[in-house]
């Protein structure tokens, strides 16, 4: 009982081995203790955790509790929390106080989960390695010299080092799946439209996603049955029933037609990552999975495609923050322009500047047809490529990342080479599939995350392919030095 | 592909953003490396393709002309930086 899965932490509350107040103390204790080596959340919301930890325990004492009851979670400082500040960790939002919640924050408090905090992250999701934020960088529990990638690096480093079992995360070009492989921990992108975006703050909206970060599949998959489902207040949300995603877990593997992508196994990809993703590919195969290879053609430029399509999304959304309804504004502002220019510029961090006018230039006279325009049909090729594959395979499997985590600092100066760690992730975003990262080894001591890809709703056949690799397997559960969940909520001290 | 600090300072005006004058090459720079990666992109065949602005072939859905949420303009105003008997306060526009 000490890997703390969201499995456990909700059957030890159901058995009464600890209350939701005690558990929800003992990873407060955490959090107190990591923030200073991690930097893991921008906002910790402590007192209102025990009290909802309170009302789950009487909803547990008296019969009504859900799955997922009494069990503490950190949101994402992207999606929206009532009276909370949501900053997506930018000092645009760094005093915004959110007058409603997102859907998703709805549905999991619904569903009994005790927020703890709000996660740290690349400003406005724009990032690989969580080093954009106005807050600062967040270390790597496995290292606290490396990055835990990004854009959901708090997420990813809060699960890995156990500050809660699980973790709300978005996926806009891997956002979910990178900093998951990175961390050593699990992590699901699902449909485009199948989690609502109400209330989530957005990037680039034809790509951005919500999911979840957790230790195992199980745990992803019990975190998407409260997640997931038709939301009329998001336009994009899908009408489509929601499986029973713990239920498919246990679909046998025999039969099962694993596609392996020729172009994620090719140069830049390192040697050490590629041998345990092919001893990954063997474990399924002894579990009676068949495999063949297949061929993406389109699929090498799905960076370049990306950076026009989210720019442009991306310097769309932004216009937003004009410095008058909400967020920051500049002092003294000599005429609206100027307010307008130098809110912006004070309000934003570098990156997140670049991309805006990336966008604005893709999006301006004359430049429309040769940037956007072609993007999307270059999109097109690449969504045909995929439609193509399954047709022939059930799902697609492959690197999350071509190198392990990296050092803090070591591609902040070029933004193609931190653009291009991308590089396997941003095909699923394209095409709005669902796709995951799961441990599968390590390289030079850092985790290394084998990337699932399925068909459009097909989140219960990935869960059930992660699942089975997880039952053969011990990756998931192992946790960085010093941060083994070895605690005992029970326990007077909470601590271990 | 090689953006001018002309084209860089343009382009910030569009989006309403200030750039100090030592930013310029900078953006110029990283902008011109950025435009260079998305030049690849000529390298595809795309004469004969419908452009793709959705993942799912999905129309967008429309509802009813009702409302459906109360006016909460206190609640969202908490949040702005200068209001006054519910109005949004910025620089005089009109002279």
């Amino acid at each position: 009982m000490a890997e703390k899965t969201l499995a456990e932490v909700a059957a030890g509350l159901k058995a009464r081995k600890y209350s939701s107040v005690e558990l929800t103390r003992a990873y407060l204790a955490r959090i107190e203790q990591a923030q200073p080596a991690l930097n893991a959340l921008v906002t910790v919301t402590a007192e209102s955790a025990l009290a909802a930890a309170a009302v789950a325990d009487q909803r547990l004492a008296d019969g009504t509790a859900g799955p997922l009851t009494g069990v503490p979670i950190i949101h994402k400082d992207i999606f929206c929390t009532a009276g909370v500040r949501t900053t997506c960790a930018s000092r645009m939002l760094s005093n915004f106080i959110s007058p409603y919640d997102a859907t998703l924050v709805t549905r999991l408090k619904e569903a009994g989960t005790v927020m703890l905090g709000k996660a740290n992250m690349d400003e406005f999701a724009m990032g690989s390695s969580n080093e954009t934020s106005y807050f600062g960088p967040v270390h790597n529990p496995w290292d606290p010299k490396v990055v835990p990638g990004g854009s959901s690096g708090g997420s990813a480093a809060a699960v890995a080092a156990r500050l809660a079992p699980l973790a709300t995360a978005t996926d806009t070009g891997g956002s979910i799946r990178q900093p998951a492989a990175l961390c050593g921990v699990t992590g699901i992108k699902p449909t485009y439209g199948r989690v609502s975006r109400y209330g989530m703050i957005a990037f680039a909206s034809s790509l951005d996603q919500a999911g979840v970060i957790t230790v195992s599949a199980e745990d992803a998959a019990m975190t998407l049955q409260a997640m997931a489902g038709f939301d009329p207040r998001d336009s994009t949300s899908v009408d489509v029933p929601v499986p029973d995603y713990t239920a498919e877990l246990g679909t046998p593997m025999r039969g099962l037609r694993i596609g392996i992508l020729t172009e994620f196994f090719g140069e830049g990809l390192d040697p050490a990552i590629e041998k345990s993703v092919r001893e990954a590919l063997a474990a399924w195969q002894r579990l009676g999975a068949t495999v063949k290879e297949v061929s993406l053609p389109n699929l090498p430029l799905s960076v370049p495609t990306y950076y026009v399509v989210a720019p442009a999304e991306c310097s769309s959304n932004l216009a937003r923050f004009d410095g008058v309804r909400f967020g920051h504004r500049c002092e003294n502002p000599k005429d609206l322009m100027d307010l307008y220019k130098r809110s912006r510029a004070e309000g934003f961090g570098a990156e997140v500047k670049r991309r805006i006018m990336t966008g604005t230039y893709v999006l301006s006279a004359g430049y429309y047809d040769a940037y956007y325009l072609k993007a999307q049909r270059v999109r097109a090729l690449i969504n045909e490529d995929f439609r193509r594959a399954f047709g022939e395979v059930d799902l697609l499997l492959g690197p999350t990342t071509p190198t392990v985590a990296f050092g803090i600092g070591d591609k902040t100066s070029d933004p193609i080479t931190m653009y291009l760690n991308d590089i396997y992730t941003i095909g699923a975003n394209l095409a709005g599939l669902p796709a995951m990262s799961i441990p599968c080894g390590f390289a030079a001591g850092l985790p290394v995350g084998v990337q699932l890809i399925g068909p459009h709703f097909s989140e219960g056949r990935l869960l059930a392919a992660a699942h089975a690799y997880q039952r053969e397997t011990d990756f998931h559960l192992r946790t960085p030095a010093g941060w083994a969940a070895d605690f005992n909520p029970a326990s007077k001290a909470g601590a271990k | 592909m090689s953006l001018s600090p002309k084209q860089i300072e343009s382009i910030a005006h569009l989006a309403r953003l200030e750039l100090k004058p030592e930013e310029i090459p900078v953006y110029a720079d990283s902008l011109s490396r950025i435009f260079g990666l998305v030049g690849e992109l000529d390298r595809a065949q795309t004469a004969q393709v419908e452009p793709m602005a959705h993942p799912l072939e999905q129309v967008q859905r429309l509802r009813a002309d009702e409302a459906t949420s109360p006016n909460q303009r206190e609640l969202y105003q908490r949040n702005a930086p200068q209001v006054e008997g519910g109005l949004y306060l910025v620089p005089k526009v009109i002279e």
